[in-house]
């Protein structure tokens, strides 16, 4: 198919306003008589606010105002007015709803004043006397006590299918172990941020960090009893979130209090510290139990899945998916269990439950592999899995196999020794490991709007957003092909409660759900230009239908003969207001709904690792990726590159730790919770090799956000173990685990 | 961040006598950590004397053939001074282990000297911590304290030092020139920073009315054998969890002098000359280097998460020792 944008490498069209500083995020923007917000945190884990006294920050001059428990509004209390598009089945955190601490670092209070400086200032100023309970925040010792939720968040385990314990009596390689991956935070570089404007009457727009302007938007409607004409959300861009800006954060309801309360703007914005004070990636143990045959095939297979989560929310995640996605195996039991902690509810975080399942999964099945006495790579081809067994329906797509092939190929895979410790150079040990990993390919509804104006200009728009992923450019790119425009010809507006309905923007769904929804209106756009061409006196393209035309370069020219063309632009002035549109909603196809739809890869990793030290260094990763169609392969290289930085910090260094004694994390700040810088990035190498998927979605493309991030903690987690013979199976890998 | 006054100093005498008349007063000069610790409530000065503008920015010689570095000299400026890195190569490459490139440009070398430790309780104001707040108990003895000390520790604080360069400065000998109301007095580096005790808030000998005006490093600056061994969990700006400020003065294979200063580990950078001294006539082999690592960590107490700082910081040793040998100074 010939393409002049989709599939072409185009820089951001969106980068220049970024470097530039143009850019603006939800804290910059500027709004008459803005006050400023500080929250107050709580300093224990559980218990009551036995008294706040203020007296001391309301004396100050410039302080407006200190709002409590004690003193908010009363209205919309119920916890269902909380919810939001991605809450966990339970009752939604209130800010301020009445004086219960249930996790430390709780927004206890909100101090307003005329500056920030005078509003930190006044925050350190709120003396809180608290009548403190026994919390209980440590996750092994509440294994026993773990519980199968009512209703899972994510999907409901797999029925178990044959006989496990048969299998694994009568397989001739087996291995049971337990992998643990810690709680980590999302961190994004910008901190959560409100502004909210008050515009007088009851009405507010706010600037807000969020994945989705809707959810915010209906979640202010909800809790504050206002209509959703009363409040507008805004977010152009967003610094970073990785799911983090997933549901509305309490930042956003406490700066709307204030705004309403003393009707005048209030931002407010949270600190580094309080990024630590909401939704993180659960800790999660898993156990697995393996059996293989004498061949090498997968016979048995049980993951016991245990998933921290607040005493509030039954927060889940797809941890135990992969197996029925990645291996063939008629034996197998799957279950994953809650553990309830006096911690926040966890929440969404870069591929929730691939990055935990998978990393167990992949590690667990390399042990396996060596169990098996068969090199790892070949293990997943003796194993390779040609439909999806969790719901027994074949793959829309899957080249795989070719990502083994290229990827190791690249890697220089056949040139590994089996055996552990088998490669050295001076002090260091070096080791080779491989995975492999799967994620969604999921497309959505939504709605796009497309306005070509008289000028040629092409505007299309849709309430999605760019969480740095390239939403804006590929949108762009898109719509341009669709009408033959160049890039400078069409603008992509989003992060706007008003315009056309679209959900939030995770998952690696966002290309194909809005995509096809701008692809689409663009589509209603091409047939009112073809109609209005032909409207025209001695029309070239008379008696032509849609499918026998083309737009490129601004013409709409016939297929078979190119000398038959018109120009956008002249057609154009004959039109009713001298503008076309197209408005339209998508959803996915029935025919979609028969397959598994996934993307897929292999990843290869060199480390070195320290013989006396256990330090260790990723000297290299080739991943290699069957992700569909590639819409902008620069923008595509650069998630997928992330991604696997991602997942290196995954494998040594992401880790909130939990202070037991005190109920809290306690390295919440970006000097004490790690995550890789760039000396600790060395060769990486990304390949994405042809998939043509005709079902997926109109435009055959998957998503990339989280296949990069999935398979690469196990490959250096596997690397790790042949580089010393050691399996270490709590994650993050830190030299104090291979002394 | 808690309201203060600001006075700027324009020499060492008006330095002394601005922070002797404010209450609760503290010199400021890069402002790396201290800002910081202000906006998070750690610290709470009511007065702060800016002394950047005083001239004390420069490298010298001294009369007995070593070099002074004056206190305000950046540490960016400090590593890549032509002298400091021809003769004392061991403290370039101790302080570009550290912070960033644009914290050393700002980090003064005085300012180095003063850091305050980075334990994770020590940067919340909501837990207990006898640094910050005396009396009130030590978090990390019973809480996380995978990267705290394991030398020289007290029931009520095992707070590390954080520095890179006071590792090598230690090693190395080097004394501190301080300015206080009683005049100038020089202070050896081994005596300028304090064991926790019972006083953990208390990190250094240096007077609260006193000013650092310059570093002196002798004349032997073992710029052939010496290495900076930098442990941490990622490759840069990372505190360590050990490090190792390592010299040798050689005669072919046979150990005239060592020198060994250990970072991650203590209140202070940890020196054992008694140790030391064993290799002394030694012949530079594993088996030797290995011996002095034992008797370096002789005493050494774990609290559980960071037990296995003891072990790693006996081949730590081991392995600076063996690349000042081999000349592996960068490694």
């Amino acid at each position: 198919m010939k393409t002049d944008q989709i599939g072409k490498e185009r820089n951001r069209v969106d980068g220049k306003a970024k470097v530039t500083g143009e850019a603006k995020y939800a804290a910059e923007f500027e709004a008459e008589n803005l006050a400023y917000g500080v929250v107050v945190s709580s300093g224990i884990a559980k218990g009551k606010i036995k008294s706040i006294d203020a007296s001391k920050a309301l004396a100050l001059d410039g302080v407006l105002q200190v709002f409590t428990h004690e003193n908010r509004p009363g209205y919309m209390w119920l916890d269902k007015n909380y919810k939001d598009d991605d809450a966990p089945p339970g009752s939604p955190f209130r800010p301020l709803y009445d004086n219960e601490v249930q996790f430390s670092m709780q927004p206890i209070a909100l101090v307003v004043a005329e500056t920030f400086e005078l509003a930190r200032y006044a925050a350190m100023l709120v003396e809180v006397a608290y009548e403190t309970a026994e919390h209980d925040t440590d996750f092994d010792a509440n294994l026993e006590q773990a519980y199968e939720p009512e209703e899972y968040k994510a999907s409901e385990p797999p029925k178990p299918r044959g006989d496990v314990d048969k299998a694994l009596a009568e397989a001739s390689a087996r291995i049971e172990q337990t992998y643990t991956h810690p709680a980590e935070h999302h961190n994004p570089m910008e901190m959560h941020a409100s502004t909210a404007v008050w515009e007088g009457d009851g009405k507010l727009t706010v600037y807000d960090k969020i994945q989705g302007v809707q959810n915010s938007q209906q979640y202010i409607a909800s809790a504050f009893g206002m209509s959703q004409d009363e409040v507008r959300v805004i977010s152009p861009f967003v610094g970073g979130a990785f799911g983090s800006g997933l549901r509305p954060q309490y930042q956003l309801f406490l700066a709307v209090l204030a705004a309403r309360e003393l009707q005048r703007s209030v931002r407010v914005v949270m600190t580094r510290q309080q990024m630590f004070s909401f939704g993180h990636r659960p800790k999660t143990l898993q156990r697995f139990k393996l059996g293989a045959d004498a061949d090498g095939k997968l016979q048995a297979l049980q993951q016991e899945v245990y998933g921290e989560t607040s005493r509030f929310e039954d927060y889940s995640e797809d941890v135990v998916l992969w197996p029925g996605v990645l291996y063939p195996c008629d034996n197998t039991k799957l279950t994953h269990k809650l553990v309830g902690l006096d911690v926040y509810t966890p929440l969404d975080m870069r591929a929730p439950g691939g990055t935990t399942g998978i990393y167990a999964l992949e590690c667990a099945i390399d042990e396996l592999a060596y169990e098996a006495g068969v090199d790892p790579l070949e293990f997943r081809k003796k194993n390779y899995s040609e439909k999806d067994q969790n719901e027994d329906k074949p793959f829309s797509s899957k080249e795989l196999r070719e990502c083994y092939r290229q990827g190791a190929e690249k890697f220089g895979w056949s040139k590994r020794k089996m055996e552990p410790r088998s490669m050295k150079d001076g002090h260091q040990l070096i080791g080779w490991g491989m995975a492999q990993g799967a994620w969604e390919a999921n497309q959505a509804e939504a709605s796009a709007k497309a306005v070509l104006s008289k000028d040629g200009k092409l505007t299309v728009s849709s309430a999605t957003a760019d969480i740095g992923t390239g939403t804006y450019t590929v949108m762009t790119q898109i719509a341009a092909e669709a009408l033959g425009l160049s890039l400078e010809d069409v603008t992509f507006k989003l992060g706007d409660s008003d315009l056309p309905k679209a959900p939030l923007e995770g998952g690696s769904k966002t290309v194909a759900t809005v995509g096809s929804a701008v692809k689409k209106a663009c589509e209603q756009v091409q047939e009112k230009l073809l109609k209005l061409a032909q409207e025209q006196s001695n029309s070239p393209l008379a008696e032509t239908k849609l499918e026998d035309v083309e737009f490129s370069e601004g013409r709409i020219s016939l297929k078979r003969d190119a000398s038959k063309s018109m120009q956008l632009q002249d057609l154009l002035q004959h039109s009713e207001n001298g503008s076309l549109e197209g408005e339209v909603s998508t959803k996915p196809s029935d025919e979609s709904k028969e397959y598994a739809r996934y993307a897929h890869s292999a990843v290869f990793a060199e480390v070195k690792v320290d013989e006396d030290l256990g330090t260790v260094k990723v000297t290299r990763v080739v991943t290699a990726v069957a992700g569909g169609r590639i819409v902008n392969p620069k923008t595509a290289r650069s998630q997928i590159l992330g991604g696997m930085v991602w997942g290196m910090g995954v494998a040594l260094h992401e880790h909130t730790v939990m202070d037991n004694h005190l109920g809290r994390f306690i390295n919440h700040d970006l000097d004490k919770y790690h995550v890789p810088v760039n000396a600790d990035v060395q060769e990486m190498e990304v390949i994405f090799v042809e998939e043509e998927d005709e079902v997926v979605n109109p435009l055959g493309v998957k998503g990339l956000g989280e296949i990069g991030v999935v398979g690469v903690a196990p490959a250096i987690a596997n690397a790790i173990f042949h580089a010393t013979g050691k399996r270490v199976r709590e994650l993050p890998i830190t030299m104090d685990k291979l002394l | 961040m808690r309201p203060f006054t600001y006075t700027r100093a324009t020499d060492v005498n008006s330095a002394v006598q601005e922070i002797t008349r404010h209450e609760k007063a503290k010199f400021v000069a890069g402002g790396t950590n201290l800002l910081d610790l202000m906006k998070i409530d750690v610290m709470a000065p009511q007065h702060l004397v800016d002394i950047t503008r005083i001239a004390l920015n420069t490298i010298e010689a001294t009369a007995d053939g070593g070099l002074r570095l004056g206190a305000l000299v950046t540490n960016n400026d400090t590593a890549y001074h032509e002298q400091v890195e021809k003769r004392y190569p061991l403290i370039s490459h101790a302080i570009l282990a550290g912070a960033t490139g644009q914290l050393r440009n700002m980090a003064t070398d005085g300012g180095n000297l003063l850091q305050r430790t980075r334990c994770y309780y020590f940067y919340d104001t909501q837990t207990p911590c006898n640094k910050r707040e005396p009396g009130s108990g030590c978090s990390a003895i019973k809480g996380y304290n995978r990267d705290l000390a394991i030398l020289g520790t007290s029931e009520h604080c095992i707070a590390t030092h954080p520095s890179d360069m006071c590792v090598a400065l230690a090693a190395l000998e080097a004394s501190i020139n301080v300015t206080g109301p009683k005049g100038e007095r020089t202070i050896p580096i081994a005596d300028f920073h304090r064991l926790p005790g019972d006083t953990p808030h208390i990190d250094t000998n240096l007077q609260e009315d006193e000013i650092i005006t310059s570093i002196d490093l002798p004349a032997k600056g073992f710029a052939e054998h010496y290495t900076y061994l930098k442990l941490r969990d990622r490759a840069s700006y990372a505190f360590a969890i050990v490090s190792v400020a390592a010299a040798l003065d050689l005669d072919g294979d046979t150990i005239k002098e060592a020198r060994i200063a250990l970072g991650g580990v203590a209140h202070k950078p940890w020196r054992k000359p008694e140790a030391e001294a064993m290799l002394q006539g030694q012949q530079a082999t594993r088996e030797n280097f290995r011996k002095v690592a034992e008797a370096y960590l002789e005493g050494a107490k774990g609290y559980g998460d960071n037990d296995y700082k003891i072990e790693l910081a006996k081949r730590a040793i081991v392995r600076a020792l063996e690349q000042a040998f081999n000349k592996e100074g960068a490694a």
